[in-house]
């Protein structure tokens, strides 16, 4: 039987390889964030504050999003006169840098992996502090008080929120045994809630606190509301990123948006069963858990997953007011890093006993 | 020989001036903030000079003037009539509050009073100009913690009262209606009902706000014992309007001198609250929203029958003489002081605005706050920039 999809572990050449896979970077990034900026920062937020949102460019508005960033590729490229020009130029690229390498080691279907890596998730949540540098030194470099306290706000607030996300994610990789992304897919699918298998075993039935920890400290680490002390429109004008304009602007905004979308797919990866569908599935289509067409199915089933999450995330960023610097350090180290200390406990304890 | 003396002098003043100058330049701790004049929460052109200590502020002070137009002056070369033309430009949001004082004191001065259906419909607008003022506090003050949602209901809710004053005087922002003796025209065919809808919107608005805002814990942790003001020194400021009474002073001028107005017809309370911090001021104005409903909804039942203009001679001529009025407005207590010397155009008018005695606690209340902390005040204490400048 000829399989549509074979060529996904066809025998290229290494240059015809690393292209594709640079490309489906490249996509799995970029339109996922073009898809929820229109769909959710666009279009509900507007609805939930009774307007309509852009109307003009497409249908509905649609074509938005490729007006923005036309308008801040013609826009003038200024440099402040006292700013460390390397620094200020690169810093946006630094925090590029972490969304795409996060994204590398999601999977998206049996094959449909960039590197499969033994310590994928160690791996995610480690490159995912590397924009914290980024944002440092756009603070720094910037030679603006705004920026500088924007920046500093960030760095404390990007390092008290990594604990837990950390430690909440740890919780996960006790019960699934393992630290490969793809291994803790298969064991969602093939877990059991109470000798039940049709809906496999996805961890935000088990790990419900560490899910919920997960999904503060993901908030507090894109710097969205109640979080966005570090960008705080109405005190530090736009923080770190005051004095960006025009592309490098674009980068800073497509960065914190394409960051909402990988840490969803992740949270999709973790919590959600990842890109299986539920296993019950697999019974009525008479198909086993690797059937190849899931490499297609796969990111369709993560999209609408991590759609569901970046819903929340935008929910919560358009009802809350902000914390203070103070309130949200003391809420991190106080109130998360312990409770999920405690869920790592439990988990611990559950995973030996029983 | 004094010439020697003289630049050793010098020399010893610039080595002491230069030395000052070293000092000032390696001082590691504090760092001078500039907030403002062009800054999202200074809603305006508002500058506020902050010496910080990390986030800390260690002196704050404001600096104003940035859109000062000269109303004052101004208004000594135009006529009587002419004056309330720019007077409905202090403070922007209240437009015809702003001209309430002021013809009042000139009718002082003329002798004359407006038939009681005026002063009526005069009182059911100065309601309805606090009423489109105040909800836009409510709204912003979510925005400068950092909750975007609420202004945007404030901005659809306030439309539905706009849109009243419009279809009663013409202008939806700057309505020109008051007119010394009575008012320019008569309430149009369907307003009262009209109104009394619009109103009901304004109630669901505030119940929505309280569940929003008030209730929000975030909210409460930002503002509560954030810029307290002791009664005591609320009163030693001048403060004035909801954030005197937020502090626990019962005193609206409305209440206790209502003389040329309606307030004494109807059932309606002065709302205080004990705490004096920023949530008190909040809850403060939000409760004297509804009942500025309220005061709108009885006197919308009860507008007496009459003419609406006294008889007012064709050429406003103001005798000779003094007056001073005062009138509880969205901001607090705003006065005219008209000095007239009979001629056609007042001889000086003294405005006093609410927001500009209420900014001059600033200093005081800013010392030792954290920046994020600035803001909230700042929010709470809620100034005009048209108000604060004129």
């Amino acid at each position: 039987m000829m399989l549509a999809v074979e060529w996904f572990w066809l025998d290229w050449p290494w240059w015809a390889d690393t292209v594709v896979r640079l490309i489906f970077a490249i996509v799995v990034v970029l339109l996922p964030a073009g898809v929820t900026v229109y769909l959710y920062l666009f279009k509900m937020v507007s609805f939930m504050q009774s307007r309509l949102g852009p109307m003009e460019a497409g249908p509905y508005g649609s074509m938005q999003l490729l007006a923005e960033v036309g308008k801040n590729l013609q826009k003038e490229d200024i440099f402040p006169a006292k700013a460390d020009r390397r620094v200020f130029a690169l810093a946006p690229y630094v925090v590029l840098l972490s969304t795409f390498l996060l994204a590398v080691v999601i999977p998206f279907g049996p094959q449909a992996t960039f590197i499969n890596l033994d310590t994928g998730v160690f791996f995610a949540l480690a490159v995912s502090s590397v924009s914290v540098v980024g944002v440092i030194m756009a603070g720094w470099a910037s030679a603006s008080k705004y920026s500088l306290l924007g920046g500093l706000r960030a760095a404390g607030q990007l390092i008290a929120y990594e604990l837990p996300l950390i430690l909440a994610v740890v919780g996960v990789v006790i019960q699934a045994g393992t630290l490969n992304l793809q291994g803790i897919v298969t064991a969602q699918t093939e877990g059991e809630i109470f000798g039940f298998g049709g809906l496999g075993n996805p961890y935000f039935f088990t790990q419900f606190i560490g899910f919920f920890i997960f999904l503060v400290a993901v908030q507090a680490e894109l710097t969205q509301v109640p979080f966005d002390m570090p960008i705080a429109e109405s005190e530090l004008v736009s923080g770190y990123m005051t004095e960006y304009s025009g592309f490098r602007f674009l980068m800073f905004f497509i960065g914190e948006f394409a960051t909402a979308n990988i840490f969803a797919f992740l949270g999709a990866t973790l919590f959600l069963g990842g890109w299986q569908v539920p296993p019950f599935v697999h019974d009525l289509l008479g198909v086993d858990a690797n059937w190849q067409y899931f490499n297609l199915i796969g990111p369709g089933v993560m999209l609408a997953k991590m759609l569901l999450l970046t819903f929340v995330v935008y929910w919560v960023r358009f009802t809350f007011p902000r914390f203070r610097e103070d309130q949200l350090q003391k809420f991190a180290w106080k109130f998360l890093i312990p409770l999920s200390l405690l869920n790592i406990a439990v988990t611990g304890a559950f995973k030996v006993w029983l | 020989m004094t010439a020697i003396s003289d630049r050793r002098q010098l020399a010893y003043i610039a080595a002491q001036a230069a030395d000052a100058r070293v000092n000032v330049e390696l001082e590691a701790e504090g760092m001078t903030l500039n907030i403002g004049p062009q800054h999202p929460a200074t809603h305006g052109t508002l500058r506020i000079v902050a010496r910080l200590d990390g986030e800390q502020v260690v002196e704050a002070n404001p600096v104003m003037g940035y859109m000062h137009r000269g109303y004052e002056k101004l208004a000594e070369v135009r006529t009587y009539p002419q004056v309330t033309a720019l007077i409905n430009r202090i403070d922007w949001l209240g437009s015809f509050a702003n001209e309430v004082p002021f013809i009042l004191a000139c009718e002082q001065l003329m002798g004359i009073e407006a038939p009681p259906r005026a002063q009526h419909i005069r009182t059911i607008l100065f309601e309805m100009a606090r009423i489109a003022n105040i909800t836009l506090f409510l709204g912003d003050m979510g925005v400068q913690l950092g909750a975007v949602t609420p202004i945007f209901y404030a901005f659809r809710d306030r439309e539905h009262i706009l849109n009243q004053i419009e279809s009663a005087t013409g202008g939806r922002f700057h309505p020109n209606f008051d007119r010394i003796g009575g008012l320019k025209d008569d309430l149009p065919a369907g307003w009262i009902e009209e109104t009394k809808r619009s109103l009901r919107e304004i109630h669901k608005f505030c119940d929505q706000m309280d569940d929003l805002i008030i209730g929000n814990e975030i909210f409460q942790a930002r503002t509560r014992n954030i810029g307290v003001i002791p009664p005591d020194v609320a009163l030693s400021y001048g403060l004035s309007g909801p954030n005197l009474r937020a502090s626990g002073v019962d005193w609206d001028l409305r209440r206790d001198s209502p003389a040329g107005l309606a307030y004494d017809q109807v059932d309606w309370r002065v709302w205080t609250h004990p705490d004096g911090d920023s949530f008190a001021r909040y809850w403060v104005r939000l409760q004297e929203t509804r009942e500025s409903c309220k005061i709108v909804e009885q006197l919308l039942d009860s507008i007496p029958a009459g003419p609406i203009m006294a008889k007012v001679p064709r050429i406003i001529k103001v005798p000779e003489g003094e007056a001073f009025v005062e009138t509880e407005n969205p901001l607090g207590v705003m006065g005219y002081y008209v000095v007239s010397q009979g001629g056609l155009e007042p001889f000086r008018v003294k405005i006093r605005s609410a927001s500009f005695s209420n900014m001059s606690i600033s200093p005081w209340l800013l010392k030792g706050a954290y920046v994020p902390d600035v803001i909230t005040i700042l929010a709470s204490l809620y100034f005009i920039l048209g108000d604060i400048d004129r």
